[in-house]
């Protein structure tokens, strides 16, 4: 290896926060145009090493060096802004955009060089760069209003706008579905085969064999070492992840749909149910103990039709039945009452209460049906959030730390908790894996499955689909925000979910 | 576009607040709303006054000038009266104009503001209208008006402090109580007191602004008497401020007034501080005279029998009153409010 | 030890209990006995205290009330109200009218007591729906009653500054004969107990920082953020209430003008200095409480170093700009490492030692 192809060179960081030592004496090296994933499990250290990298934190001790005209030199970073200007450009984990801007302002604003820049121009300049990375945005438009994963794809646009050296990904696929993805990738190569560096993040294991060269795992904020990704098979990749092996997903047992036995009253029953944001009507039932999911692109209408069903957004028409008894659900508070639970796409907007404790967001669902005037002991609160904290394994200080200062991942888990915790009859998971490390994953999906053998109603959203194929007896597909069809038992194969969403026929198996 | 909405609506609903608040005892909101129910001719011999004025809302003090001019200027008294009220410069530039305009023969200002009134006043001496000024001075040239009528804030300190020296005390330790720093009524009631103060006859034990708030007072007073300092005067620049230095000394057990250790000066003429000196609580009260009115009626009908005015600025005739002299007759009659 | 220290030191408490702390050292280095409480007979014959901590404890106590209600507001809304000062004038002269045209007996109080109530819940609530129901940024929102407040004060008293006179009335701005507490402090303390008691007995802690830190969230998880911005600013309404008949106790005057005159700056500051902050989220109640305190031993430090009229408010400035730079993120973040490599040291001084 010469010397002179490194580009960037972390030597001993330590990084402790109140409580936790999110990275004890880590190295990482990244060469010319290499593309590197860091993995580990959820809370391993991955943000942490790229927060300190990019000046986010200060570290607490260790050395960073970056190439600089071709010599490695000392660097302190004091902020994301300097390491900008260094030729480090980061995409964080969690969306770091203003929604109240519109999509070009987005892209430009903050950037150092265009401290003057004409409207027009920075509007053609985002309208070009959308169109290359082919995203279904206006320059125009405000960025709130933008899909989750096309804000995602915007955040990837500003950063690779930029000249750089090293270019950053934090988990950006983690809400971008097959095609996007493939579109990203595509752009990865070709920044690699121009000399830039990549650093990639992700629970994917499939994405990360697809395109790194080289691979480090953290565990526990240690560094469990550096492998070649093509020495590096993924039964090791795991274990050295883990720390054990994974359990075998193959021996996941899903249900078998109910036979159409007409006398079983369906769990929860909907006909022509629209919202705001769902405007076509559609009918949907579930049955007691059953998991279905919906499937299909971004934007399909996927999400806004589990949206309708809690009640999220504003209900525009529609009867719903309950164990067969008609009632009104008109907003979330309803469907709750109802035993409905809904684990929302974004977490960072509709999930977490960043400020207020891990113990504060697990109870807050429950606390809320157990209304205004009878709120929780603490010794109550502790107890129910000691519980999930320990069921879920989720990785935290203690449970009076913000949530905020939580690994995305144990977020995730702590919101899941928060709907486990009511008990519900019937759960609706929107990317309940999201960020989840592939250990935890397969727990989750254990979990589904455990639920369902209990009794509940699961409806389940992944951009995984194998994640559904695996776990739910009914799928249905949507495509243009309306469904298009719905696949049972033998017919649900990947190749039929493609079919349907390009809108062939589908083959019988 | 939402948010346009939201602020034409606040604006509106901000004018429909204001609007209803200012309404109240406002004969006239616009002069050419009160013109149209004057027509020209029918004036029959009544002498035409287009009165501008601030809004009786201001203050008390206010309330009080304003039921004066009612009082005087009337059809009973020979006047056909139109009024403008308005906190705003502009908008009483505007109103003058108009009034110019309607052919009043008499203009009577209390401006809002001092200065930008010279065009108006030329404009109203080429039309031949006359104009007084009322309670506030304006920065125009003499010739441009008859006769100012105000009070002069330093005459009543003055009258104050010498009604203070006369007392005799054997020692004057004083607690001075500003009113809001800069306010005509604050310069002038504290000038002639530090004159005192400078030339000894008098120690200044605490010099401190209330801003008229008569609760902060009463901490500034508290704050002395927690000092353990002495002092035998209090000389609070208004009623209000009084009313609060006096609650502090009750708390902490200071006897004041008549018969007390401590001096209690006030200035306004409210009826409940007359009150308060006749019943001995305190020693003075100085007046701040919202009365103009009988004075510019008296000048008014001067000029209209041919006579020519021997003033250009007139003092409102001021008057104090202490626990010794005060009646319940002068409460009636001096007193403003209730 | 170091654990608790490090925890007290991450504690909202902790900037405004340290500036108190500073505030009350400058005065008893100036002056030991500044703080030195007195038995006096004041003019009714009774025994009471007296001192410049009865002074500073009773003189806050308007403001402090008001920071109750101005802590749920910035809290749940994201910003302040500024009309509470001129909403606590018109409760004030509703207060005064009621009591002027009847006999003043004690069932007579609380009939104005709570006329006044009534009259400022519903100026707060017109204050939240456009805030709540219309999301007009409070400050615009309460911009209209800022500016018109103290005028529909003034119709309400017709004229002039009406007074009133009773001795029931002077017991509540002053002593109740037999207790030497001022019974402003009393209420100060009446209204802490109970609003501790609704938020141990309610969700309402929760619901409002819940929807001032995430509306989305509050809505998916059933919360209904209108209604929490509308109970804060009610409460709100029921605290300024209580604050402006306090104060026209005190004196036993209305002037619409000058009741609690620029008190929302100083309601707003206690907030602020209490670790609560202003652009929402996580509330610090008695935080905000012990601003008031602070914000009002300065004013009363002030006057006993005679300050300057003309420089008191610029005096006033300073220090709570110093304050509010104390309580910065970035001096906390720098006060908290300091604290971590003291104690570092020390604790990698012992290791060796017990080694030998
Ligand atoms: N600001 C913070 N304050 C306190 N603890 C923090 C903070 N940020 C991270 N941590 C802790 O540091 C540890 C590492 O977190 P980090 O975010 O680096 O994990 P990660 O590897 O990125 O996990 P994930 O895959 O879930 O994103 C976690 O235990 C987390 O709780
Ligand atoms: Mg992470």
């Amino acid at each position: 290896m010469m010397q002179n192809d490194i580009v960037l060179s972390i030597r001993n960081i330590c990084k402790s926060f109140p409580g936790v030592r999110a990275l004890q004496n880590v190295d990482f090296t990244l060469r010319k145009g290499e593309i590197h994933a860091l993995m580990g499990e959820n809370g391993a250290g991955k943000s942490t090493l790229i927060k300190v990298l990019t000046g986010v934190y200060p570290k607490d001790s260790g050395q960073i060096f970056l190439d600089i005209n071709g010599g490695l030199k000392e660097i302190n970073v004091k902020s994301p802004h300097e390491a900008q200007s260094l030729g480090i450009s980061t995409v964080y984990q969690e969306i770091t955009l203003c929604p109240n801007l519109t999509v070009a302002e987005n892209m430009f604003i903050g950037r150092g060089n265009y401290r003057f820049v004409s409207w027009r121009s920075m509007k053609k300049k985002t309208a070009e760069i959308l169109k290359k990375l082919n995203i279904p945005a206006r320059a125009a438009q405000q960025l709130g209003t933008c899909s989750i994963a096309v804000q995602q794809m915007v955040a990837i646009a500003r950063a690779v706008d930029m000249e750089c050296k090293v270019l950053i990904f934090d988990e950006p696929t983690s809400s971008l579905d097959e095609q996007e993805v493939e579109k990203l990738f595509s752009l990865m190569r070709e920044l690699k085969s121009r000399g830039v560096s990549i650093i990639f993040i992700t629970h994917f294991l499939d994405q990360m064999y697809e395109i790194s060269d080289r691979v480090t795992v953290l565990r526990n904020g240690e560094l469990v070492g550096e492998y070649e990704v093509k020495d590096l098979p993924r039964v090791q990749l795991i274990s050295k992840m883990m720390g054990k092996d994974l359990d075998d997903v193959s021996t996941l047992q899903k249900r078998k749909l109910p036979d159409e036995k007409t006398d079983v009253l369906p769990v929860y029953e909907a006909v022509g149910l629209s919202s705001t944001s769902c405007p076509n009507a559609f009918d949907f039932k579930i049955s007691k103990g059953e998991v279905n999911g919906f499937t299909g692109l971004l934007g399909s209408g996927r999400s806004e039709s589990v949206r309708a069903i809690f009640a999220a957004d504003r209900i525009t028409g529609g009867k719903i039945k309950i164990n067969g008894k008609d009632v009104k659900i008109k907003k979330p508070k309803d469907a709750m009452k109802r035993g409905i639970g809904y684990l929302p796409e974004d977490r960072k907007r509709d999930g977490i209460v960043e400020d207020l404790s891990v113990r504060e967001n697990i109870i807050l669902a429950l606390q809320v049906m157990k209304g205004f005037f009878r709120p929780f002991s603490r010794a109550e609160a502790e107890a129910f959030a000691d519980e999930y904290i320990k069921l879920l394994g989720i990785k935290t200080a203690s449970m009076d730390t913000p949530i905020k200062s939580l690994s995305g991942g144990n977020q995730q888990k702590a919101i899941l908790a928060r709907w486990l915790l009511t008990n519900p009859q019937y759960l609706i998971l929107d990317e309940p894996t999201r960020g989840i490390d592939v250990g935890t994953k397969v727990e989750i999906q254990k979990l589904i499955l455990k639920l369902a053998e209990e009794g509940v109603s699961v409806t389940f959203i992944s951009s995984e689909i194998e994640e559904m194929l695996r776990t739910c007896s009914r799928l249905i597909v949507m495509r243009d925000r309306k469904a298009v069809g719905e696949l049972k038992g033998d017919d649900m194969t990947q190749d039929n979910i493609m079919h349907m969403i390009a809108g062939e026929a589908v083959q019988n198996a | 576009m939402k948010k346009f909405l939201a602020l034409i609506l606040v604006a509106v609903l901000a004018l429909g607040l204001a609007a209803c608040t200012a309404a109240p005892s406002t004969p006239a909101q616009t002069p050419s709303d009160t013109t149209s129910k004057t027509p020209a001719d029918t004036s029959g011999g009544l002498i035409k006054v287009g009165i501008v004025n601030n809004p009786p809302s201001e203050s008390g003090y206010r309330a009080a000038n304003v039921a004066d001019f009612e009082r005087v200027f009337n059809e009973a008294n020979g006047y056909k009266v139109s009024t403008f009220y308005s906190l705003k410069n502009d908008e009483q530039l505007n109103a003058a104009q108009q009034f110019i305009t309607d052919g009043v023969d008499y203009l009577l200002i209390s401006a809002a503001a001092t200065d930008g009134w010279t065009n108006v006043l030329q404009n109203a001496k080429n039309a031949g209208v006359k104009v007084f000024l009322f309670d506030r001075m304006m920065n125009v040239d003499q010739s441009l008006f008859e006769a100012a009528v105000i009070s002069d804030m330093k005459a009543q300190g003055k009258m104050a402090v010498q009604w203070l020296l006369d007392q005799k005390l054997p020692e004057y330790n004083v607690v001075h109580i500003q009113g809001a720093m800069g306010s005509d009524a604050q310069i002038g009631r504290t000038e002639p007191l530090n004159e005192q103060f400078e030339k000894g006859t008098m120690k200044c034990v605490v010099q401190q602004t209330a801003t008229w708030d008569e609760a902060t007072a009463k901490q500034i007073v508290e704050s002395v008497i927690n000092s353990g300092e002495k002092f035998n005067v209090i000389y609070a620049e208004n009623d209000g401020m009084a009313r609060g230095a006096v609650a502090a000394l009750d708390e902490a057990g200071i006897t004041h007034g008549k018969n007390g250790d401590v001096v209690i000066i006030g200035f306004d003429f409210n009826k409940w501080a007359l009150r308060e000196v006749l019943a001995g609580n305190w020693n003075l009260d100085v007046q701040c005279s919202p009365f103009q009115a009988e004075r510019i009626h008296q000048m008014i009908q001067d000029l209209e029998a041919g006579k020519t005015l021997s003033e250009k600025i007139v003092i409102n005739e001021e008057r104090y009153f202490d626990a010794a002299t005060i009646t319940e007759a002068d409460i009636d009659k001096y007193g403003i409010g209730d | 030890m170091r654990d608790v220290l490090k925890k007290f030191a991450r504690s909202q408490l902790v900037i405004p209990l340290f500036s108190l702390l500073l505030i009350v050292i400058f005065n008893l280095i100036r002056d030991v006995e500044f703080f030195s409480i007195n038995i006096v007979t004041n003019n009714q014959g009774y025994r009471v205290l007296s001192g410049n901590l009865i002074s500073i404890l009773n003189g806050a106590s308007a403001v402090a009330i008001m920071s109750i209600g101005m802590t749920l507001i910035t809290s749940s809304c994201k910003g302040q109200d500024i009309s509470v000062a001129a909403v606590a004038a018109i409760a004030g002269s509703v207060f005064v009218s009621v009591l002027r045209s009847n006999e003043i007996t004690i069932p007579v109080i609380i009939l104005a007591f709570l006329s006044s109530c009534l009259v400022s819940v519903l100026f707060s609530t017109f204050n939240g729906i456009l805030v709540a129901v219309f999301k007009i940024q409070p400050m615009i929102a309460t911009l209209i009653l800022f500016s018109a407040g103290r005028s529909i004060a003034y119709w309400i008293n017709g004229g002039a500054t009406p007074t009133i006179s009773s001795p029931l009335l002077a017991s509540i701005g002053g002593f109740i004969p037999g207790i030497p507490i001022p019974t402003p402090i009393i209420i100060m303390v009446l209204f802490l107990v109970l609003i501790s008691l609704v938020l141990r007995f309610t969700t309402l802690g929760l619901y409002t920082q819940v929807v001032g830190i995430n509306e989305g969230t509050a809505h998916l998880n059933g919360i209904n953020p209108v209604w929490v911005k509308l109970i804060a600013f009610m409460i709100s309404g029921i605290c300024v209430a209580t604050a402006g008949n306090i104060t026209v106790c005190r004196i036993g005057l209305i002037n619409h003008e000058t009741l609690l005159l620029d008190a929302e700056m100083d309601v707003i500051l206690s907030v602020a200095i209490g670790g609560t902050a202003l652009s929402g989220g996580k509330f610090n109640l008695y935080g905000s409480v012990i601003g008031a305190y602070i914000i009002q031993a300065l004013t009363v430090t002030l006057y006993a170093m005679k300050v300057p009229s003309a420089a008191v408010k610029a005096y006033k400035a300073i220090v709570i700009i110093l304050i509010v730079v104390i309580s910065s993120p970035l001096v906390k973040e720098f006060a908290a490492n300091l604290i971590n490599k003291l104690f570092k040291k020390q604790a990698g001084a012992k290791i060796p030692m017990k080694a030998s």
